[in-house]
């Protein structure tokens, strides 16, 4: 995973709620063996509408997402996050968050900042025209006209973002530590823990 | 461990923590990892690039899916039909090689087992009630009809549980749905959780687990839970649980990886003891009555956009919330409805009976009860039913099942996710509605274009007999269960 501190540029304002990972990626991009060349296939629905952000040359290439509500809910598609980093986002601002999205976009070093509708609306109003500056060490959203937004977010992951962290790598450390619990589990939960299949 | 009382969802939990960091974020372990073609290439590639195993392969099961034609695998001679789209092809070909070659069991695409995974997984006994499970596919939630915590994860997260058997997680909050009083006739647990998320949203339980409780979930089969279940992430929550009863085991005892003897006994036992204890909290509720439960259908493209059958499409300015104005004005748009109209209004096109949501024998059974004697209306073009599984389609063909489906006018399909989401060749042409048993209404759900209804499996086969959304309980007297 690419480390992440700050993100700056033009944010693409769109705003709109309950965006599921069908539409950011729909179901026959998900064909693909890689993780790489999503970004076509992107919002694929949203661009046939007219006067869309994203097929629009002020938001070509801009780092920023600008999103409504329960953004990235439905499929638990990691391809959505895929999508995003392939056409260049590497941080998504909105309200709310799906559980799923927000967890494949941590794991592919995608910053998710969650702000009050508020904030959403001044940032969306900056976005027209202007750029935006996230800094993941100070928590914090600002703007050239010295708007200053602070936002939440879990200490492990602030940790592994900035640092760059493979999560499994982490894990695999624990290796003694999972073996314990396996062998504690089958003694108290045979039933679950004993081996079951055979290739 | 704590001696408070529990909930359900507790008491997984904590039987299953190995490890608890400072900041309260648990590593977990998962007891039952199920893989299919589309979400993990990645993540074996990952594994293979890094030169790590897979830590419990004994745990893990591998099933191809989503990419499968429902028409016929194997011609005259035994000989594989040939996969006509390249990509699919190709993903279905990598989960064949990657399963065995890292020790996998693999359900082969004509093996009789063969079948949607969250419809595997509890046929075969490989989902267990306590269980942690996991898989690269929302609908994994599916799997908490048992009682189980199920839950779908993103491609990174099945390379860490293939490479752990754990994942790293925060607990959730805890969302008790409680629906009490006496259904309707001709009101399934499809229709209840439709009427759920119109309810609580489609955001209504994001960071929850849902524990859906009360007499109409207790009343309920254990396939009826799982179709529950099933759509919880519809309502934003990642699991649903239904704590296991002596219906559960009923249904679990005997199945193929199902404890047995001696663990049997033990495994009742530690389940008896999962129920959440008197006294336990949820940090929110929700209370629904059973009788104000319509047969529902969706009219927009979120699964909160839900109406009973007897209802009107609505207009955005129904709606208090700005953005949510604005996203019924796309939805109408998309959907190609006029707000005022009925939905007994309505013509559909095609009809999808199928989908981890409803292709088990009792929607089969619903189906082709509503089928019986009568015949589609000329203006559908299209209409399939998809069992869940081989051994689903087995049974409803010894039941005879499929002949009335056929004479109906339907087709009886391979088992396979098939037009839920298209991936397969099983696609709704652009500008055109389905009456579709499936869980999502989203925009190109079903095909670029496509205009998806969701209901239950009697609701769409109605729709297929009149070409049109139908209160089934219009269509002939309901008979009065024995």
């Amino acid at each position: 995973m690419q480390a992440i501190n700050h993100v700056a540029g033009k944010a693409i304002p769109f705003g709109r709620k309950n965006v599921d990972t069908d539409v950011i990626i729909p179901a026959h991009w998900l064909k693909t063996i890689t993780r790489t060349g999503l970004g076509k296939g992107a919002f694929e629905s949203i661009k046939l509408e007219d006067g869309n952000v994203f097929t629009d040359e002020r938001w070509a290439g801009a780092p920023i997402l600008i999103a409504g509500d329960n953004f990235g809910c439905g499929s638990s598609r990691e391809h959505a996050a895929w999508a995003l980093l392939d056409m260049g986002v590497t941080c998504v601002i909105a309200p709310s968050f799906s559980d799923i999205f927000s967890g494949n976009a941590f794991k592919n070093g995608i910053l998710t900042v969650a702000l009050p509708q508020e904030a959403i609306d001044r940032l969306m109003e900056v976005a027209q025209d202007e750029t935006i500056d996230i800094d993941l060490d100070t928590q914090s959203v600002t703007t050239p006209f010295q708007d200053r937004f602070t936002f939440e977010i879990d200490p492990f992951r602030k940790h592994c973002l900035l640092n760059g962290l493979d999560e499994v790598g982490l894990t695999m450390a624990q290796g003694e530590t999972i073996s314990t619990y396996e062998g504690k589990a089958r003694e108290t939960l045979s039933f679950l823990a004993s081996p079951v299949l055979a290739a | 461990m704590t001696t408070a009382p529990r909930t359900l969802y507790q008491k997984i939990w904590d039987a299953h923590v190995v490890d608890q960091r400072d900041d309260g974020t648990c590593l977990i372990y998962i007891d039952r990892h199920i893989v299919h073609e589309v979400t993990s290439p990645q993540a074996f590639e990952s594994l293979r690039a890094a030169g790590r195993p897979v830590r419990r392969p004994d745990l893990t099961l591998a099933v191809p899916d989503h990419n499968l034609p429902t028409t016929a695998r194997r011609d005259a001679n035994g000989n594989r039909v040939p996969i006509a789209d390249p990509q699919s092809a190709q993903q279905l070909d990598m989960l064949e090689k990657n399963a065995p070659s890292f020790g996998i069991r693999y359900i082969g695409d004509a093996d009789p087992e063969q079948g949607i995974v969250h419809v595997v997984g509890p046929e075969q006994g490989f989902s267990l009630p306590g269980a942690t499970i996991v898989c690269g596919d929302s609908h994994t939630a599916c799997n908490g009809g048992l009682g189980a915590l199920a839950f779908g994860i993103g491609t990174s997260e099945v390379e860490h549980v293939l490479a752990t058997q754990t994942l790293l997680l925060k607990q959730s909050k805890t969302f008790e749905v409680r629906v009490e009083g006496t259904l309707g006739a001709g009101v399934t647990p499809k229709d209840v959780i439709l009427h759920v998320i119109g309810v609580i949203g489609t955001a209504g339980g994001t960071g929850y687990v849902i524990e859906y409780t009360g007499n109409v979930f207790r009343e309920m089969s254990v396939e009826g839970r799982l179709t529950v279940s099933n759509m919880s992430i519809e309502g934003g929550a990642r699991a649903g649980l239904v704590a296991p009863d002596e219906t559960t085991f009923a249904y679990v005892k005997g199945r193929p990886y199902a404890p047995k003897g001696a663990d049997w006994d033990k495994a009742v036992a530690w389940w008896k003891s999962l129920a959440t204890d008197e006294g336990a909290t949820y940090d929110k509720s929700v209370f629904i009555r059973a009788e104000d439960i319509q047969p529902t259908v969706t009219w927009g493209t979120s699964p909160e956009d839900t109406s009973g059958i007897g209802g009107v499409v609505p207009a955005p300015e129904d709606f208090a919330d700005a953005s949510k104005r604005d996203a019924v004005k796309h939805s109408l748009d998309y959907m190609g409805l006029t707000p005022g109209t009925k939905l007994t209004d309505v013509e559909v096109q095609n009809v999808f009976i199928g989908s981890c949501t409803n292709s088990r024998i009792e929607d089969i059974r619903a189906a082709a009860e509503v089928l019986k004697g009568r015949h589609k209306a000329d203006n559908v073009k299209w209409a399939i039913v998809v069992p869940g599984s081989g051994l689903v389609k087995a049974q409803a063909e010894a039941e005879g099942l499929d002949r009335i489906i056929i004479d109906a006018g339907l087709e009886w399909r391979e088992p396979g996710c098939s037009a839920c989401l298209a991936m397969n060749p099983d696609k709704v042409p652009a500008g055109e509605r389905c009456a579709s048993t499936s869980n999502r209404n989203f925009t190109g759900r079903q095909g670029p274009g496509a205009r998806t209804h969701l209901m239950s499996p009697a609701m769409a086969a109605a729709a297929a007999v009149t070409g049109k959304l139908t209160d089934v309980r219009d269509l002939a007297p309901m008979t009065e269960p024995a």
